[in-house]
């Protein structure tokens, strides 16, 4: 009898560790060659792990969202050696012991047995499941329609704390639930709510664990959020004569040239802009005390898919005309959706764009995508009655709430380059004259 | 008359009404209770009690008319005894009257005000009460309908002249030669039985296939056993349909469809109760039915604010127990506190001979429910103390989750396994499995080793069988 460790494979650029997102076996699983043992996932990219060979299960290494380092340990998988073995018996026998005691604290406590730069990694109080008892992660199901099992002490306890012990998870025989088990949910703080008679109350809650895409928007924003002090500025823009050029432009556009959106001009007047400001164009290393500025604009546009949020980047930005950048920006939104974007299509940008298009509002408070220093958002195009010093027109105005790292851009800077924008969007000429 | 107005009106002064009353008054919650009759309702005056002192004359006049007999095996010899049933029936009523005054004192320590007479809303939060001193008003800001229940009559045969209900039976001055009991529940053949052991030729009339219907055949069979040993006519499937031409009989249609006169002194129709929903003003509030009963939330609420029902006027089962609770809840609701019914278990018992005891689901319901059981059945022939006693039949019975373990039930029939009822509650109050059960050391000899037994023997140890 043998074992077979199988690492985190190094998942190529440069990439020191990987979240375990999905394990499709079990210890004590068979498996068989090239079967899919675990789905692993990097900044950007889901890859699957094969097994290399047939065997059975003995231990996993690690539990899903877990992040793991590249080559360390991520399951044991026995394989059949040659039979009649007789120190291969005994060794079978005594085996399984020794190891089972090995196997449990890595379970049980997964980041102690990682190494320190994969631990910063994780969130690091956003962790309660850890300090959570073992026993709340196996609760004794119980249907819907069954009355909780708790004596009438517990149960008068219970009512007069507003529970509903439904809720409560009974750690006791037969799914008992105990004043333990009650002490347990209320440290967990759940607030009883007043309700209006007749209405009835709801007091499921779910839990779901944050993996995979969620997990990493959500350290990306705390990131940002917790690192960068924003100030967000807003103004509005009177857009009338440049979606009147806009739909002239629509009107006339050959059939391979993609469909003009807002986008495409803000960007052009972005470019233009930056090339004035080039501190609002950079990224800002503040391990390291430093900001790099760049020439290139390359443009992070957010985007929302069904995985949830990312930022396909339109790269050189400056060097695109017009038509150009509406046919990237497409395309890569497409990409973007499809899940087929490339790693590099997905990471570099040096400024950012947000847009929920008509779903935009009045006002956003963008969060910068770090380590960038500026992000524009874009608002809803609502028509609206404007004075023009002798009478009330109806303009079509669109807000732009931009932030920005008040660490590196000045509140003047950020009010300069939003009102560079917003003239040049408002007279969208500007936007094409050289020079 | 000067209006009275409290916090709490509490209509009906039965075990619901008294025990919601005293519970307000210990909270300190301003109470008024009224009582239409006397205090302590169905159950203390005309229900469980009288019943239970004129079974217990019954048995021990029984007893002793067996030691007469020469075929007495304990050895004990006396003369032929003779029973005075007027003296049972003043012995009773001083027990009564103990109650009584017993329930009003406590009811008095618990600062409750007492109104006697006939109550009747005007409005929700108004009622009536007609006093021997004139017309109450009282105004409430919260009434609990604690009116009970009544015996169903028969159209056919209507209360009067031989024909009586439950209340009339435990006040007979003699015993009837011959008696009818029209409803084989186990109210009829509570009283039945009695009257049998005290010397009347009794037959029970019973419309349905079984005796006590809401039990198992298993469980009735002890009964039914005991009943044709005293010499019970026992007539499933027959239906009662009137008084005979001349009065002293009740003609029956038997099961083959034939009509026959059954020759009767007197005839009890015990064919169930129905809860008093007349008399007291129910029209003007118009609240909520739910059947013949007054619709009822979790916490005893009805469909008017302000205004609770506990007890048989709200539906089954229509015993005091429940009633009792329901109104020591509603009580402490009146008082602020956070309360819903969330009881498990509401025993039932019938006090035949033997008893028979049912606290949850039995084998059948539990099933219906979708569980798959696991049963234990300990028979008292082999109990020591069932052996000295002299009564043998009967058993213990355990349902569990097979799952689990979990009790979900406890059924048992044998002599005074009545007292039984608290460990089968509070066994499934706990959420007891059988482990627990048969982990629990019973005293021996006791009758209640019956129940570790039937735990043991649903784990597939038992050890004494």
């Amino acid at each position: 009898m043998g074992e077979f460790v199988i690492k985190m494979p190094d998942v190529g650029e440069g990439v020191a560790e990987a979240e375990l997102v999905e394990w499709h076996v079990k210890p004590g699983d068979p498996v068989r060659e090239d079967m899919v043992l675990a789905a692993v996932m990097t900044d950007k990219a889901t890859v699957e792990i094969p097994s290399p060979v047939d065997g059975t299960v003995l231990w996993l290494g690690a539990e899903v969202g877990d992040t793991v380092a590249v080559k360390a340990p991520l399951l044991r998988i026995q394989i059949a050696g040659e039979s009649g073995q007789v120190t291969g018996d005994d060794e079978a026998a005594a085996e399984p012991a020794p190891k089972a005691e090995a196997v449990e604290p890595t379970r049980a406590e997964p980041v102690q047995q990682q190494p320190a730069q994969v631990r910063q990694n994780r969130a690091p109080p956003a962790e309660p499941a850890a300090a959570e008892p073992k026993h709340a992660e196996r609760p004794v199901p119980r249907e819907p329609a069954e009355r909780p099992l708790a004596s009438p002490a517990v149960r008068l306890r219970a009512q007069e704390a507003g529970i509903d012990l439904r809720q409560v998870t009974g750690t006791g025989p037969a799914g008992r639930i105990g004043h333990d088990d009650l002490d347990q949910f209320l440290a967990r703080g759940v607030q009883p709510a007043a309700v209006p008679a007749g209405l009835a109350r709801k007091t499921a809650t779910e839990e779901i664990k944050v993996t995979g895409m969620r997990r990493r928007i959500a350290e990306k924003m705390r990131l940002s959020a917790s690192r960068i002090p924003h100030i967000t500025y807003v103004e509005e823009v009177d857009v009338t004569d440049l979606e009147d050029l806009r739909t002239t432009m629509n009107n006339g556009r050959k059939p391979d040239q993609a469909k003009l959106t807002i986008l495409p001009f803000l960007m052009r007047a972005m470019v233009r802009t930056l090339a004035e400001q080039p501190d609002v164009n950079a990224t800002f290393d503040d391990d390291a005390g430093i900001v790099t500025r760049y020439g290139a604009v390359h443009i992070g546009i957010a985007t929302q898919t069904p995985a949830g949020l990312i930022v396909p980047v339109v790269r050189h930005a400056e060097a695109r005309s017009i038509w150009d950048s509406a046919t990237e920006l497409t395309r890569l939104a497409e990409a973007a959706r499809n899940g087929t974007a490339a790693r590099e299509e997905l990471s570099g940008s040096t400024i950012t764009i947000t847009s929920l298009g008509a779903l935009g509002g009045i006002v956003t408070t963008p969060i910068i995508n770090h380590p960038e220093v500026a992000i524009v958002g874009v608002n809803k195009i609502a028509t609206r009655p404007v004075w023009d010093g002798t009478q009330f027109i109806p303009r079509k105005i669109m807000n732009l709430s931009s932030s920005f790292d008040h660490r590196i851009v000045d509140g003047w800077n950020a009010a300069i380059f939003v009102q560079r924008i917003k003239t040049l969007l408002e007279t969208p000429a500007l936007i094409f004259i050289e020079g | 008359m000067k209006e009275i107005v409290c916090k709490l009106l509490v209509i009906g002064a039965g075990p619901g009404g008294y025990i919601c009353a005293i519970r307000a008054g210990q909270l300190g919650v301003d109470t008024v209770i009224v009582e239409a009759v006397k205090a302590g309702g169905t159950c203390l005056n005309i229900g469980c009690i009288p019943s239970k002192a004129l079974i217990h004359a019954a048995d021990e006049f029984d007893k002793v008319r067996h030691m007469s007999l020469a075929t007495d095996i304990l050895g004990i010899s006396v003369e032929q005894p003779k029973l005075d049933l007027a003296q049972t029936v003043r012995w009773k009523d001083g027990i009564v009257g103990r109650l009584n005054s017993g329930v009003l004192g406590l009811l008095r320590k618990a600062k409750v005000k007492i109104v006697h007479g006939p109550a009747r809303f005007r409005d929700g939060k108004t009622v009536e009460v007609e006093t021997e001193t004139g017309t109450q008003v009282i105004r409430a800001e919260t009434v609990v309908i604690a009116t009970g229940s009544e015996p169903v009559e028969l159209p056919f045969l209507p209360f009067g002249g031989p024909i009586i209900s439950s209340t009339e039976a435990l006040s007979l001055a003699t015993v009837p030669k011959r008696l009818v009991v029209v409803g084989g529940g186990y109210i009829g053949l509570e009283l039945g039985t009695a009257f049998a052991k005290m010397g009347a030729a009794v037959t029970v009339v019973e419309a349905t296939p079984q005796i006590l219907p809401q039990y198992d055949a298993e469980l009735v069979k002890p009964v039914a056993k005991r009943l044709a040993e005293l010499g019970v006519q026992v007539m499933t499937d027959t239906k009662a349909k009137g008084l005979s031409g001349q009065g002293d009989g009740l003609l029956i249609e038997t099961a083959d469809g034939k009509e026959q006169s059954l020759p009767a002194d007197r005839i009890l129709v015990t064919v169930g109760r129905k809860p008093r929903t007349e008399g007291w003003g129910l029209e003007e509030l118009d609240l909520d039915r739910s059947g013949r009963f007054i619709r009822v939330d979790d916490r005893c609420r009805t469909s008017m604010r302000g205004i609770h029902a506990i007890g048989d006027v709200t539906g089954e089962p229509m015993l005091a127990h429940r009633a009792m609770a329901q109104g020591e809840m509603v009580a402490e609701i009146v008082a602020g506190r956070k309360r819903s019914w969330d009881k498990r278990s509401i025993p039932a018992v019938c006090f035949t001979d033997p008893e028979i005891v049912s606290a949850g689901l039995s084998p059948d319901e539990a099933r219906a429910q979708g569980y798959e059981v696991r049963i234990g059945q300990f028979p008292f022939s082999a109990n020591g103390r069932a052996m000295t006693t002299q009564s043998e039949d009967g058993f213990v019975r355990v349902v569990a989750r097979a799952d689990t373990n979990l009790v979900l039930g406890l059924q048992a029939v044998g002599a005074g396994i009545s007292e039984l009822s608290s460990a089968f509650s509070l066994a499934l109050e706990m959420g007891a499995r059988l482990e627990d059960i048969a982990g629990t050391i019973h005293a021996h000899p006791t009758r209640s080793e019956g129940l570790q037994e039937a735990a043991l023997k649903a784990l597939g140890h038992a050890l004494h069988i």
